[in-house]
């Protein structure tokens, strides 16, 4: 049933299919009465099962992938794009459905799956062993409290579970949807899709301020999306016509992003008529990156993460530092580096300058805060500033190490928000001068910590050591001024992290906490594979990088490092 | 007085063509006689409902059967063209669908009710003249019949000061833009000695490029398009649409602000993009009239309306005034279709009047909703609507979504397609302009998302007011349903509505 043809369409439309069936619940609901309690655990199971099936087919994929196959032939060279599916899909606009994976996209795709899967266990409120007495207590049938007692606060795990599990779900879709779309007109589409789901699930399940940040993340994310909108349609109207899904050529223009590649490999879009006296490249070129800076998300435009962070419940965290996080620098190397070169290489010392901002201030915030969660989201943006500074260097190092960063990111982080969202769970608060002497009575939760601490931090066999490397060494030749500077950043980064483990974990034991249970089933079924993935790719790097690295160095043969 | 044989003979041709038309001109007149008839029956209100969709559905059938040729009517009063025919399917199902809305939604008293729809008829009736008339008399006449009648349905709400208000306030903006419009035609007519709309390309050529000359015909353009700029409530002829929206009976607020809305773009498309138009070949209003600029007047009224709506609305309460202004700034989108000033450009047009007609239609059915069970459309009252009436407050959503212009839906269909319209047109020798106008465009957007996400906040995030379970009439359940499913639906298959508006927009009557 699930083919190398059909496994991304499968990857991409079985959560939707399971938030449909969760739709049919609910109106099975409405017209024959079950009971709340079935709907909320059938939901669940669903849910489980849709997103299983996702990350199955996504490793599916991964395991079809062929690094080194031509792929598909676009103008007569390879693309290394595999496992297409396309179709027509609205004649009058020229858009195809047109999905595929090369070695970029394949990488994300599996996070994608492994990622949702952990989100959807960390939404879950089963396994619960000796934590459950603590939270669950008296909040069961109650559906729309607002968590008004600090120490019994209602779980977003038993809150309007339908609901929830649906968003989920078409979030997940968004996402896989957004990172194997061929499509400029689909991927815009999958691209907004994500973004309804995220705006109800940190503003209905998060925190106190959860308002605030869903409105402030819907709006960053809504203007650089529309900006990114129109860059697409005015690189539209610059392109050739190419050829569609059913052989027909496709009326003047295409929204065929292998196609427009090759075209803009051509200069077709160097060569366009300026706009307001601005060469057209540059021009779109500005407003593709603000629209995925924004996700990065880049300093200025980072505010709105920090916020949404600590507002999104434990599994929207996960999803949000472990994928959405990844669609900025996706899109960039989807869209701005292979359509626009040559206003590429114009900006290249620009993205460098931004992610050195983002690499070496957000880690001094991280150094500043008492919330746990804060830090970890300043973290987040602080590693994401070693992907821009990779990227800007375009050696062939420094580019495999920042989309590699991406993956290891996309694992470590998720891992450190669990960990977070662990003795939130417990404590109900997240400061971490409040917290002390926790080694003593968790133990195990104290390894886990470290592991994942120490991954981030960059310590030499695990997971985040690699492409903080790359990145620095691929750097070095280009721009030796920022990797220096960038490399201090390490020091800091080691800096707020031991910081943060001397305070919660060291130290006396505050007597409050005395009694904590340690981590239950449900945190270990989604920290331990991780941890060990953290390792295994910190020994083994190879087993990503081999994917990657023939479709980075297609992207990078037509940029000269500046 | 003497009858030219061949008048007659060409007005008898014409009536055949005018079949749909008359039937709403009987229709209206029975439904007077009818609510008469009907007042002592208990299911008064249900009989004449029934009646009224008889009438439109009559005037749909006979609408079906009349191919969309183009061609004059009447002595080249009105045309006849697919163009038009598009507009008047909107109508109908407009109105249709205000029918089924008004029904059960406690505006409307039985007894008060067989007039009203008997109006209702006439308004749609008029509707269809705006949108196939060629002539500047017909124009006047058919703003007139719509106005008039709509003066008399913002204020149906006896005693209510609040009515009251919108009544007048809409009877006072009117007679002015109409007074001014009707000044414009004199100018016009006085420049170009015809009120054949169809020929003034040809007429304008003959004008003198004198000074005297210039300033008359743009003093007549100008004020012809207030007349069209006050029915769709574009900066600066917008004044009178918070209140009269606020005031009138929310199930004709929703007709209000998109039947006429629709039928004003009709009407401006037929002016601005066919009857101006003196480079031919579908080329749009140029600068040979009068030497301005014409699309990029249009383009900076289409900046400055979207602007100035999507920034009056963010504090509004009063949902039926938060939509007033919304509904003026999605004027200003569907400005950017004619400024754009091409094919696409009033296609785009077309298109975003269909969506709107659906998302807009759905917005106010959910207001309605709430007003009906709580007695007031203001935002507090939607507070925790989404667990009050999970599948209002659902598919509100989707009509928030689709009025900001998220994909998939018809919201973004057509906003897509006005982006696309302006964008074609960056690359012409004022590109800078249009690129101007798209970005600002773009970041209404975002302005636009706040307020509405306010209403989402509301529904889903607040608590609410009162625990107690919205209930409302099962038709509205469905209709609520209906509006949701199409306004996905549209956003995803989208060929149909892109090929139907270009066959449309194909056989457009140029004289």
């Amino acid at each position: 049933m699930i083919r190398p043809d059909n496994v991304l369409v499968w990857a991409t439309f079985l959560p939707v299919i399971g938030s449909a069936v969760i739709l049919a619940l609910m109106v099975v609901r409405h017209f024959l009465g079950l009971k709340k309690r079935f709907l909320d655990q059938a939901s669940r199971v669903v849910t489980m099962v849709a997103s299983f099936l996702m990350l199955v087919a996504s490793i599916l994929a991964w395991h079809w992938f062929d690094p080194r196959a031509q792929g598909l032939l676009v103008q007569g060279k390879a693309t290394g794009v595999q496992m297409v599916s396309r179709a027509i899909w609205i004649r009058p606009f020229n858009v195809e459905w047109f999905v595929g994976v090369d070695g970029l996209s394949i990488s994300m795709v599996l996070l994608t799956g492994i990622i949702s899967f952990v989100a959807a266990i960390a939404s879950m409120p089963w396994w619960q062993g000796g934590a459950k007495a603590i939270h669950m207590a008296g909040m069961d049938e109650d559906d729309h409290g607002h968590g008004d007692d600090e120490h019994h606060p209602k779980h977003f795990t038993v809150r309007m579970v339908p609901g929830y599990m649906i968003l989920l779900l078409l979030l997940m879709t968004g996402m896989m949807g957004t990172f194997v779309a061929l499509d400029m007109f689909l991927f815009y589409v999958f691209w907004e899709v994500m973004l309804l789901p995220m705006y109800f699930l940190i503003g209905v399940w998060g925190g106190p301020r959860r308002e605030y940040a869903a409105i402030k993340f819907f709006l960053y994310t809504l203007a650089g999306s529309v900006l990114m909108l129109l860059a697409i349609i005015a690189v539209y109207y610059r392109s050739l016509p190419a050829v569609m899904a059913d052989g027909t050529l496709s009326a003047r223009h295409t929204f065929n992003l292998l196609e427009l590649a090759a075209q803009g490999r051509a200069g077709q879009f160097a060569t366009a008529l300026p706009i307001l006296g601005v060469a057209f490249s540059k021009i779109v070129f500005v407003a593709f990156f603000i629209g995925f800076a924004i996700k990065i998300p880049m300093f200025p435009f980072h505010t709105w993460l920090p916020d949404a962070h600590v507002e999104a419940p434990t599994p929207i965290s996960v999803i949000l530092a472990g994928i959405l996080l990844k669609m900025g620098p996706y899109g960039i190397l989807r869209f701005n580096y292979p359509l626009l070169p040559d206003a590429t290489e114009w900006a290249a010392n620009a993205i460098a300058v931004f992610g050195v901002i983002n690499i070496i201030y957000a880690a001094y915030v991280a150094l500043a805060q008492r919330d746990f969660k804060k830090m970890v989201a300043y973290s987040s943006v602080s590693h994401m500033g070693f992907t821009l500074l990779g990227m800007a260097a375009m050696t062939p190092m420094a580019i495999s190490g920042a989309v590699y960063n991406m993956f290891t990111h996309g694992i470590i982080s998720p891992a450190l928000f669990l960990i977070v969202g662990v003795i939130y769970d417990r404590a109900h608060h997240r400061d971490m001068e409040r917290f002390g002497g926790l080694a003593k009575e968790l133990p195990e939760y104290s390894g886990l910590t470290g592991l994942a601490f120490f991954a981030s931090l960059g310590l030499p066999g695990l997971a985040g050591f690699i492409p903080e490397f790359m990145v620095l060494a691929g750097s070095f030749p280009v721009y030796l001024t920022f990797t220096v500077i960038s490399a201090t950043a390490v020091i800091i980064t080691a800096a707020y992290y031991l910081w943060a483990m001397q305070r919660v974990f060291l130290g006396k034991l505050n007597s409050a906490y005395a009694g904590f249970p340690d981590v239950n089933w449900r945190e270990r079924i989604m920290l331990y594979p991780l941890a060990a993935i953290m390792i295994f790719l910190g020994f083994y790097p190879q087993f990503i990088l081999h994917a990657i690295n023939p479709a980075l160095q297609l992207l990078i043969q037509n940029l000269r490092p500046v | 007085m003497d009858i030219q044989p061949f008048l007659v003979a060409e007005n008898v041709r014409s009536t055949g063509w005018f079949r749909p038309e008359l039937v709403l001109t009987f229709g209206a007149l029975s439904l007077f006689l009818l609510d008469l008839a009907w007042r002592r029956s208990e299911s008064r209100a249900r009989l004449l409902s029934a009646a009224t969709l008889t009438v439109f559905g009559l005037a749909a059938i006979l609408l079906s059967l009349q191919p969309g040729t183009p061609q004059s009517l009447f002595n080249g009063m009105i045309a006849n063209d697919a163009f038009a025919n598009f507009f008047k399917w909107i109508f109908l199902a407009g109105g249709a669908l205000t029918v089924l809305i008004a029904g059960p939604s406690r505006a409307y008293p039985p007894s008060r009710i067989g007039p009203f729809y008997a109006l209702l008829v006439t308004i749609v009736l008029g509707l269809f003249l705006m949108a196939s008339a060629t002539d500047l008399l017909m124009i006047y006449m058919a703003i007139e019949l719509v106005s008039m009648v709509s003066y008399a349905l913002a204020g149906y709400s006896k005693g209510d000061r609040k009515a009251a208000e919108a009544a007048l306030k809409y009877v006072i903006f009117g007679g002015v833009a109409s007074g001014a419009m009707i000044f414009g035609m004199s100018y016009l007519y006085g420049m170009l000695g015809t009120t054949d709309i169809t020929r003034f390309a040809a007429a304008i050529a003959q004008v003198p490029t004198t000074l005297p000359h210039r300033l008359g015909l743009i003093l007549g353009v100008v004020l012809v398009s207030s007349g069209v700029g006050y029915k769709i409530a574009a900066v600066p002829w917008h004044m009178w649409a918070p209140d009269v929206y606020e005031g009138a009976p929310t199930p004709f607020t929703a007709f209000l602000s998109t039947g006429p809305k629709a039928a004003g773009f009709a009407l401006a498309a037929r002016l601005l993009w066919g009857a101006l138009d003196t480079r031919g070949s579908m080329m749009g209003l140029s600068e040979a009239v009068g030497n301005i600029p014409w699309p990029a007047v249009v383009g900076v009224l289409s900046a400055v309306t979207m602007t100035l709506g999507n920034f009056t609305a963010l504090p509004q309460t009063n949902l039926k005034r938060l939509l007033a202004y919304s509904s003026i700034a999605h004027a200003g989108y569907g400005l950017m279709g004619l400024a754009a000033n091409s094919f696409v450009g009033t296609q785009a047009v077309m298109v975003y009047m269909l969506a709107y007609l659906i998302m807009n239609l759905g917005a106010f059915l959910a207001v309605i909703v709430v007003e009906r069970f709580t007695g007031s459309p203001s935002i507090f009252e939607f507070r925790g609507l989404g667990h009050r009436a999970p599948l209002a407050a659902v598919s509100m959503a989707i009509f928030l979504f689709a009025l900001t212009g998220l994909p998939p839906s018809i919201g973004f269909t057509g906003k897509y397609w006005l982006f696309v319209a302006v964008l074609d047109r960056v690359s012409g020798p004022t590109g800078g302009w249009y690129a101007t106008l798209a970005i600002i465009a773009a970041l209404n957007t975002a302005v636009a998302l706040y307020y509405y996400a306010r209403i989402l906040r509301a529904m889903f995030f607040e608590a609410p007011l009162s625990e107690v379970e919205v209930t409302y009439p099962t038709s509205y359940k469905w209709l609520l349903a209906g509006f949701a499913a199409a306004t996905v639906l549209f956003g995803i298959w989208v060929t149909p509505i892109m090929d139907w508006t270009r066959l449309s927009l194909g056989q457009f009557y140029r004289g």
